[in-house]
């Protein structure tokens, strides 16, 4: 009697792990198709005035919450970091250190943990009322596309805006270093600015715009397939069903980012 | 009594058959759609014919905004096939689909605009992405559409800063905008007034006549609806019941067509404040059946005729001397035990039993008198005093005076009474006439 217990609840977990697996592939197939029928019509003519609205909405609007994040990173980095590499003497590669740890991993991370907070929160609820309010339906209605008219301009204006955004946030940040470095700690100036001329290599700074690129797509995909198909989720209904695909898809894309961020950083090692 | 409800309607399908032998404009065979275990479609077959209005009635919750997705291709079939023009829409080339679905417009039940954008940019939209048209051009139709449809003054607004009726006209502008020959309307006047019913109602009928397009309707308002109505179809447990004309729909003896007919027998006509057709109809039986075999009755038939009046005042404006024709016919009529219903969008039958016809004569004089010297001339306030402006209209109402008997039907006391009809009073730029 006791076996045929433990049988079942074996059996059960794992018909729940083989059901959750199932599930999540096919997800991730979805997504792909989704993110590849975007990329696509990119290309497709009609896109520059949606295009540059999505640019001006994720680049542009974030300018400002990246700007105040980069500047307080660089200095928190250049505190702590001021403090650790005293005790080793070495406190003259703070310039280094700030700028390396910025534009290899913390630049392109936090950038886009950021923008998935303004933007992609934004864009996954936008498209989720149009999905429930039937505006998407209207537009295949209208015979407009809606993934070439709602989704493509954003996976462009993303994969535009995210590296100039990350290079924006490094710049903050070496800034920010350098006010708690040599403005506050009194780290000379020329050695700060000297160390960071000498140690960042061009392959620092492309594994920082490569890492931006990829969490861009991964951002925009997330954020915009959470919309797309909140009318498809079974959990919950009308705003509901927003209000979830909103949080489902700030959480998701915040994984990725840290996941991905580690898998590319090996990689590029 | 019991009936063969199958053999009444294959018969009825039967004659409709041989009635129509053109090729439909869209054709459903057999179509079955499912959600989940839930059959919403169930093997349903229906044709639709160019440059009608077919109007789709049924329960709630039937499928009709189903059966009209179908149309459009936001759903499909799970079996059955949809044909246009005799040709399954599932086998065409790419190219042939784009075509059939730039031929159709959709109307949705909550309109569906989109909010971000102002009524411009709304009506500007399927032409703006769908079209190589030139910006001016683009501002010519959707200015052009805008002024058809009374929003002119909008055109900078956002959906939400406008009232219901102003959305389903920016909704019809931006469903015509792109000269559509198939028109879906879904619900187009849930949620409005009597009066904006029937003004959307015109308007479809109206745009009907003038841009040429077949329009497909799903409608509650009726009978207001029917009054516009070429066909009718009637979707009932997944199937099409019934197909064909209101008088036809009265007509056939069916208990799904009954139990629909009882639901409106209770009705009034909203805009007119008049009897239902159906109530109408078996209180005319009661005024025959329950007096003396030689009844005597009179019977009066008012139709309104206008001229430009649409396009110098607005749709609202023929409405509006509809309106207060029911009212004065009640006002005048009723006292005298007469019993009136509209029995079509102009035209309204008055029953006076056991009124002779001089006596009959007096009282539409004196009624015609009120409505020249009161009702005619408010329409002048419509105007904003610019009468004549732009451009000339004329309104004229007739009536017909006719006696009947028990042995006359509604429709030969109609015949009779149109064969009568002189002009009660009349309105033409500003001068009226006294008749």
């Amino acid at each position: 009697m006791a076996s045929t217990i433990k049988d079942y609840s074996f059996r059960t977990f794992f018909d729940y792990l083989g059901k959750r697996t199932i599930k999540g592939i096919n997800n991730l197939g979805t997504i792909v198709i989704f993110f590849t029928l975007a990329f696509l019509k990119i290309f497709r003519p009609k896109q520059i005035r949606e295009l540059i609205q999505q640019v001006y909405f994720i680049g542009a609007k974030s300018a400002n919450i990246v700007m105040l994040v980069g500047i307080f990173t660089g200095m928190v980095l250049g505190l702590q970091l001021f403090y650790t590499l005293t005790k080793f003497g070495s406190e003259g590669v703070l310039g280094s250190v700030v700028a390396l740890t910025l534009i290899r991993e913390l630049g392109p991370v936090l950038t886009a943990i950021m923008i998935t907070a303004r933007a992609g929160s934004a864009m996954s609820a936008e498209i989720g009322i149009l999905r429930i309010s039937e505006q998407i339906d209207a537009l295949y209605t209208m015979r407009i596309d809606p993934v070439r008219y709602l989704i493509s301009p954003r996976i462009a204006a993303a994969i535009i805006s995210f590296p100039l955004l990350t290079a924006f946030f490094d710049l903050m940040g070496i800034l920010g270093g350098y006010l708690t470095g040599v403005v506050l700690l009194g780290v000379d100036k020329g050695a700060y600015f000297y160390r960071i001329h000498t140690y960042v290599d061009i392959v620092d700074i492309r594994g920082g715009f490569i890492k931006s690129i990829i969490f861009a797509v991964l951002v925009v995909t997330t954020c915009c397939y959470q919309g797309y198909f909140t009318h498809l989720r079974t959990d919950s209904y009308g705003s509901k069903s927003v209000s979830i695909s909103t949080t489902s898809a700030v959480v998701i894309s915040c994984v990725m980012i840290l996941v991905s961020d580690y898998v590319v950083t090996s990689f590029l090692m | 009594m019991r009936h063969d409800s199958s053999l009444g309607l294959r018969c009825y399908f039967l004659s409709h058959v041989e009635a129509y032998v053109e090729t439909p404009l869209i054709e459903f065979r057999d179509v079955t759609k499912r959600f989940d275990e839930k059959i919403v479609l169930d093997k349903a077959n229906l044709a639709i014919y160019e440059n009608q209005i077919t109007t789709i009635i049924g329960k709630s919750g039937s499928g009709k905004s189903v059966l009209l997705k179908h149309i459009i291709g936001l759903l499909s079939p799970d079996e059955g096939s949809i044909l246009f023009r005799g040709k399954p829409v599932r086998e065409m080339k790419k190219i042939e689909w784009n075509g059939y679905r730039s031929r159709i417009s959709y109307m949705f039940q909550n309109n569906a605009l989109f909010d971000s954008m102002s009524v411009f940019e709304n009506i500007a939209m399927p032409l703006r992405q769908t079209t190589n048209l030139g910006k001016k051009e683009i501002e010519r139709k959707v200015m052009s559409r805008s002024e058809q449809m009374e929003l002119a003054d909008a055109l900078l607004k956002y959906p939400s800063e406008l009232s219901g009726g102003m959305q389903k006209r920016v909704a019809l502008a931006r469903a015509l905008v792109t000269d559509p020959t198939i028109v879906l309307f879904d619900e187009p006047t849930t949620g409005q007034d009597p009066i904006r019913k029937n003004l959307i109602l015109s308007m479809i009928a109206h745009y009907r006549k003038q841009f040429g397009f077949t329009a497909i309707l799903i409608s509650h308002d009726i009978p207001d609806v029917f009054f516009i109505s070429d066909r009718i179809l009637l979707l009932w447990e997944g199937k099409i019941a019934f197909h064909g004309t209101y008088d036809e729909l009265t007509r056939l003896k069916h208990p799904m067509i009954d139990e629909f007919l009882q639901s409106l027998a209770g009705l009034r006509d909203e805009l007119t404040g008049l009897l239902s057709k159906e109530m109408f109809t078996a209180r005319y039986a009661l005024t025959l059946s329950g007096g003396r075999v030689d009844t005597k009755i009179s019977a009066v038939l008012f139709s309104v005729h206008s001229e430009h009046l649409a396009d110098a005042l607005g749709h609202q404006a023929a409405l509006k001397v509809l309106k207060a024709l029911g009212e004065y016919v009640n006002k005048y009529l009723g006292p005298l035990g007469g019993f009136s219903a509209r029995h079509n969008r102009d035209r309204i039958l008055t029953i006076l039993p056991h009124i002779g016809i001089e006596e009959a004569r007096q009282v539409v004089h004196d009624l015609a008198q009120g409505l020249q010297l009161k009702a005619l001339p408010e329409i002048q306030a419509l105007t904003g005093g610019k009468i004549g402006a732009v451009t000339c209209f004329e309104i004229s109402v007739t009536a017909g005076i006719t006696e009947g008997s028990s042995a006359d039907d509604i429709e030969r006391i109609m015949e009779k009474a149109e064969a009568n009809q002189n002009i009660i009073a009349r309105y033409q730029c500003g001068k009226e006439s006294a008749q």
